[in-house]
């Protein structure tokens, strides 16, 4: 691994008296391909809560290229190059999906402050968001409301806001979850097409896709990091497939409905 | 994306204000009091309808504009209408400003009760200061100039202040305008829409919140001035809850978050209270309050959703499936 680029150091999350994330040191380097897979209610989400700022951690520091943004509120971070999708849709639902990338795009380049010339106006941002909506295959749609699209393709609107903000560090939420396999590969496709310096982590119940995207994987159970490695050596791993073998085969059902 | 445009039908409001001016000379002074309600329903419009902030106080801006405008006059400190509203416009957005930075680091029914609690704070220091508010009975014959020096306001015959009120309310209605269609309106749209994902995509969410409730107030301000300027009259009401519930009402009766809403809700409210008071005098809210829950439950958008609805169903061009 080269330069790192996100880097915690016992980071911990309290709710109460539950530890949702239980001090975890975890280093993703400089166009990192890797996947966190954990049992449900493991702590993944909230992991990415920490990183991106929506939660302030109980214990612990988060570090972008070596500096400490533990008190960075969210929208900072952003700025600083930290994007995320959501594990459920968090989509301006009322606004056409050409809307919903131009609002990304718009705040990236520092224009969404403007007050006295119309958004339209904006062709420099337009233009880019339906590039954008045209390598993810949704350009069809710009013009419709969010909420009219299928769930799948409302999925892929989530992941074209977060290129849109053209991150450093990109984390995804089970981008893939709830998106039927015909479709699931348009977003696979995308994610193996973002630019190769771009630190990814990528939260993923199937192991067929973190075999196909990761080249590394970590294993969260209850809240910390239970194992670590490339997915052959997770994969090899008998206590990781008896973690994901008691839980009933989370992974097992994935992987027969991808078959 | 090219919804800034401006179509054939935008007209239509100006030239239905001026036909009035022409097709009910004595109703002028009624034209007045709609004109005011259209502009303090747009103020109200830009924070609720687009950024989606939950008022119940908005009365408070209006009521420091009327008071702004009031105080200076009676006393005889400035007279001149039109920079007189931009005094009240000004103090109204400092209020606004100073008040946002703690309310709206709140949101719901917290936010709420706490505008409700703002404009009663108001109130009650307007109620205090009856020495220079002239307390409930309020300050009468307001003195104003001439606008532009020339156009005398008549206390009997409201003709120039209803031409001044028309003028204003289009300076700020494009001003309105301007913002809603701007990158700064659509993020306003976009934190009503989801403000979890305008934090997520690095929007200073507070900030814009901020400014467009001091940009809201100020607008209020300018309608609670117009509204002195044109009565030559303040009293308390100004700040009471019965204005900002109306207000409310009108939005909701005209559709939020659509700019046009304001102007037609407030026509049907004000056509409603005149009609069903005269109709059934004694009991003509009852009539309102039917009106609105049919409205709630079956025009969530108010009259201009509905139309919208219908017109994507039965007009011409048939809306993409
Ligand atoms: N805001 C919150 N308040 C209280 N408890 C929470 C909160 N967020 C998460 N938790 C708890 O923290 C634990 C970890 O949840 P988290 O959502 O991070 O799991 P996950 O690994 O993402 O699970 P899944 O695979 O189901 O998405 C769970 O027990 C959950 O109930
Ligand atoms: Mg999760």
């Amino acid at each position: 691994m080269s330069e790192i680029r996100l880097e915690t150091q016992g980071l911990s999350r309290h709710f109460g008296a539950l530890v949702a994330v239980q001090g975890v040191d975890f280093k993703l380097g400089v166009g990192a391909r890797h996947a966190l897979i954990g049992p449900n209610g493991a702590g993944k989400t909230t992991f990415i809560n920490l990183l991106t700022g929506v939660l302030p951690a109980t214990r612990g520091r988060v570090l972008l290229s070596g500096r400490d943004i533990s008190a960075t509120v969210q929208a900072e971070r952003v700025k600083l190059g930290i994007a995320r999708t959501f594990q459920i849709n968090r989509l301006f639902r009322g606004l056409s999906v050409l809307e919903n990338v131009c609002m990304a795009v718009a705040e990236r380049v520092g224009t969404a402050g403007a007050m006295f010339y119309p958004a339209g106006r904006r062709t420099d941002i337009i233009d880019e968001s339906i590039q954008l909506l045209q390598t993810l295959k949704l350009a069809d749609a710009a013009r419709h409301r969010v909420s009219e699209l299928p769930y799948g393709r409302q999925r892929l609107v989530e992941l074209a806001i977060a290129i849109g903000l053209r991150p450093e560090v990109l984390l995804l939420d089970e981008p893939a979850a709830g998106v039927p396999s015909a479709e699931s590969h348009i977003i696979l496709d995308a994610i193996e097409g973002l630019p190769e310096h771009i630190a990814v982590l990528i939260i993923e119940h199937d192991m067929d896709v973190v075999f196909r995207f990761a080249k590394r994987v970590t294993v969260m159970v209850s809240g910390a990091i239970f194992a670590e490695g490339t997915p052959r050596e997770i994969e090899a791993n008998p206590q990781v497939r008896e973690v994901y073998l008691g839980q009933a085969g989370h992974a097992a059902t994935a992987r027969a409905h991808h078959g | 994306m090219r919804r800034h445009r401006l179509r054939w039908w935008e007209a239509l409001p100006w030239i239905a204000g001026l036909a009035f001016y022409f097709a009910f000379p004595d109703y002028l002074g009624f034209g007045c009091d709609l004109l005011v309600t259209i502009l303090f329903a747009l103020s109200l419009d830009l924070a609720l309808g687009y950024a989606g902030i939950i008022t119940l106080g908005h009365g408070a801006f209006f009521g420091v504009g009327a008071y702004t405008v009031g105080m200076l006059a009676s006393y005889n400190i400035w007279t001149e209408p039109i920079t007189g509203l931009l005094l009240a416009a000004a103090v109204a957005g400092v209020i606004g400003f100073l008040s946002g930075l703690v309310l709206l680091r709140t949101t719901g029914l917290t936010l709420l009760m706490l505008t409700l609690c703002t404009m009663t704070l108001l109130y009650e220091a307007a109620n205090m200061a009856a020495a220079y508010t002239g307390g409930f009975d309020g300050l009468p014959s307001l003195p104003i100039s001439p606008v532009f020096g020339v156009f005398e306001f008549n206390p009997l015959y409201a003709d120039t202040q209803y031409l001044f009120a028309l003028g204003v309310i289009l300076v700020c209605f494009i001003f309105v305008r301007i913002l809603v269609y701007s990158p700064f309106g659509q993020s306003l749209t976009g934190i009503r829409e989801n403000v979890l994902r305008m934090h997520a995509i690095g929007s200073p969410v507070r900030r814009r919140l901020i400014v467009c409730y001091t940009i809201s107030a100020a607008l209020a301000g300018v309608a609670g001035g117009l509204s002195a300027q044109t009565t030559a009259f303040v009293n308390l009401a100004v700040l009471g809850l019965d204005r900002s519930a109306t207000v409310l009402i009108v939005l909701i009766l005209g559709g939020y978050g659509r700019l046009y809403g304001a102007f037609i809700g407030a026509v049907v409210y004000l056509a409603l209270e005149h009609f069903l008071a005269q109709i059934y005098p004694a009991a003509w809210q009852l009539g309102l309050g039917i009106v609105l829950v049919l409205i709630a439950l079956f025009a969530r958008n108010g009259i201009l959703g509905l139309g919208e609805t219908l017109w994507q169903r039965f007009g011409p061009r048939r809306a993409a499936p």
